[in-house]
């Protein structure tokens, strides 16, 4: 440190030479180049939404989420069939995902050395690189020839396998994270391991297991190649579980493949209104995951 | 668990040894800590005076690898023996830790009472009585008593201490082992949690570690130095502090190595 404020300043101008000012432009230089890379982050997405809402936003009317499709050549119809079959078809998978994934979950984050849980994690990781088109084959094999039909229950099956991965592997890491602290505080009480479980562990990670579930719904309420041969379609409002069912990601397929220009219109609704849903659930996750934040605060 | 009303012998510990995998943290520690009376153990880190504290209430087998030999005799019952259930030796044996540990979901209110509603049904009525007594007790119910339902995590570190207290009285244990109590604690809030031991001294047998000589020598009855996993002296406070008959105890307690 100079004592004298003259000399100060001589030092640190002094500091001003080649080294300096290579510093100086690599900073500018990487710093052009990361925000270039945001950019690029999200020109597509901001791109995809942008051409969708030019392309799809005329042709969302109430009618859209009202009606069922009409025949080729009517004017108007809607996809009403389609977004309550897409709800009713997610909900099968998660009566089957989230009650598996939770649990297997559960064992996995509480015992993770054990070797079972090893496996456990490895197969899940698997399972969740499986091409979903492969799932819709298992789904077929299983379900569908059994049953001699396509139908809602098969690909509610398939999407539930789906999401098991997912949401064992988030609950998984979540209960991980809980302080071993907070486990000792509850045993050293004299409360049972399956209570301290259920009732403190749980508890503590209870925003980050339902981040991981809204995920998981959100990522197969896209999906559209596992319930091509499962559920099919269906052009009328159906809620039988043992009947082919029409959902949004397969109504915009075939909508999108046929050659008339109504339909093609109805496709780029359905794409927008898929896409704002899923965007929707994200945000709520944020929401939940920022109450968790704070909590921890 | 039958009382044994002739004895004063609160637990006893026989041929005790502690490992973690092939490693002995324990070497045979052979110990009476008496009833109703405060024990201290002292000794430089790694000695092995948290594992002996935890083997008292079977939390050390919690740990990876752990596992023990020997017996831990409480009320006449070796709380190691098969017919023992744990959950039931950590009820009736408390624990205090280091680090307050407050569950920070929690309300104030539920965390005194969540030994009580986690392992029962109790009426609202028991749950509001016990909640008072036992912040009163913890000499932290005239702070907390307008905010009974905020979350516990909102204290400050000293009340969430005396917090911890208040909820290892609640499930009422005849015995309350502290794990360095005060060590994250500024000098007022020590003050109150020593105060609060020797109060709660004439119900409970106390076990405390202690990195702190003077805490040791302020709010115990008797003291124990653990060295290398074994216990080197173990005898009244005031003849431990004043006549130390060992001379790694004495080097120990005036400073010269730890």
């Amino acid at each position: 440190m100079a004592n004298d404020t003259g000399e100060l300043k001589r030092t640190i101008l002094d500091g001003r030479g080649f080294s300096y000012w290579r510093r100086k432009t690599s900073n500018v230089f990487f710093s052009l180049l990361f925000s270039s890379s945001i950019l690029i982050v999200l020109l597509p997405l901001l791109l995809i939404i942008g051409y969708l809402f030019y392309k799809g936003a005329a042709s969302v009317n109430l009618d859209f989420f009202l009606h069922r499709p009409a025949p080729v050549g009517e004017h108007g119809g809607g996809m009403g069939n389609a977004i309550i079959g897409s709800l009713y078809v997610v909900g099968i998978a998660s009566l089957i995902g989230i009650p598996v994934g939770l649990l297997g979950g559960m064992f996995v984050g509480e015992f993770p050395h054990s070797k079972f849980s090893t496996v456990v994690r490895f197969v899940a990781d698997v399972l969740n690189g499986t091409p979903s088109i492969v799932m819709g084959v298992f789904a077929y094999t299983v379900v569908v020839l059994p049953m001699k039909s396509f139908s809602a229950l098969a690909g509610g099956f398939a999407l539930g396998v789906m999401m098991i991965p997912t949401i064992l592997r988030t609950t998984d890491e979540i209960l991980q994270t809980v302080p071993t602290s907070i486990r000792e505080a509850s045993l050293a009480l004299g409360v049972p391991y399956w209570r301290t479980v259920l009732s403190v562990v749980l508890r503590s990670a209870k925003s980050g297991i339902i981040t991981g579930i809204l995920l998981a719904g959100a990522r197969v309420l896209g999906e559209t190649a596992p319930l091509l041969f499962t559920s099919f379609n269906n052009a009328f409002y159906s809620y039988s579980v043992t009947q082919p069912i029409s959902t949004l990601p397969v109504q915009i397929f075939n909508y999108a493949i046929s050659p008339y220009r109504d339909w093609h219109r109805q496709a780029w609704a359905g794409a927008l209104v898929l896409v704002l849903a899923i965007l929707v659930v994200n945000l709520a996750v944020r929401t939940f995951s920022r109450q968790k934040f704070e909590q921890t605060l | 668990m039958t009382n044994s009303a002739n004895t004063n012998t609160g637990i006893i510990a026989q041929d005790l040894k502690a490992y973690f995998g092939s490693i002995e943290v324990l070497k045979g520690i052979n110990m009476s800590m008496q009833k109703n009376k405060v024990t201290a153990l002292i000794g430089p880190s790694g000695c092995g005076k948290t594992t002996f504290l935890r083997t008292l209430n079977r939390m050390h087998e919690l740990a990876r690898n752990a596992s023990i030999k020997g017996k831990v005799i409480v009320d006449g019952a070796d709380i190691y023996s098969s017919s023992i259930d744990p959950v039931l030796v950590r009820k009736k044996i408390g624990m205090v830790f280091q680090k307050p540990n407050p569950f920070p979901t929690m309300s104030i209110y539920d965390n005194v009472v969540a030994g009580l509603k986690l392992t029962g049904r109790h009426s609202r009525k028991h749950l509001d009585e016990v909640v008072e007594k036992t912040l009163v007790q913890a000499a932290l119910w005239d702070e907390v008593k307008d905010s009974l339902r905020k979350s516990g995590a909102s204290l400050s570190g000293g009340q969430q201490q005396r917090l911890c207290i208040a909820r290892t009285l609640a499930v009422d244990p005849e015995v309350i082992l502290m794990d360095e109590p005060a060590s994250a604690l500024d000098p007022i809030s020590t003050a109150k949690i020593e105060e609060l031991i020797f109060q709660l001294k004439d119900s409970y047998t106390i076990v405390i570690v202690t990195h702190n000589m003077q805490q040791a020598a302020r709010v115990s009855d008797f003291t124990a130095f653990f060295y290398l996993g074994e216990l080197i002296e173990f005898n009244g406070t005031r003849s431990m502090f004043t006549r130390p008959q060992k001379k790694q105890t004495e080097d120990y307690i005036t400073g010269r190595f730890g």
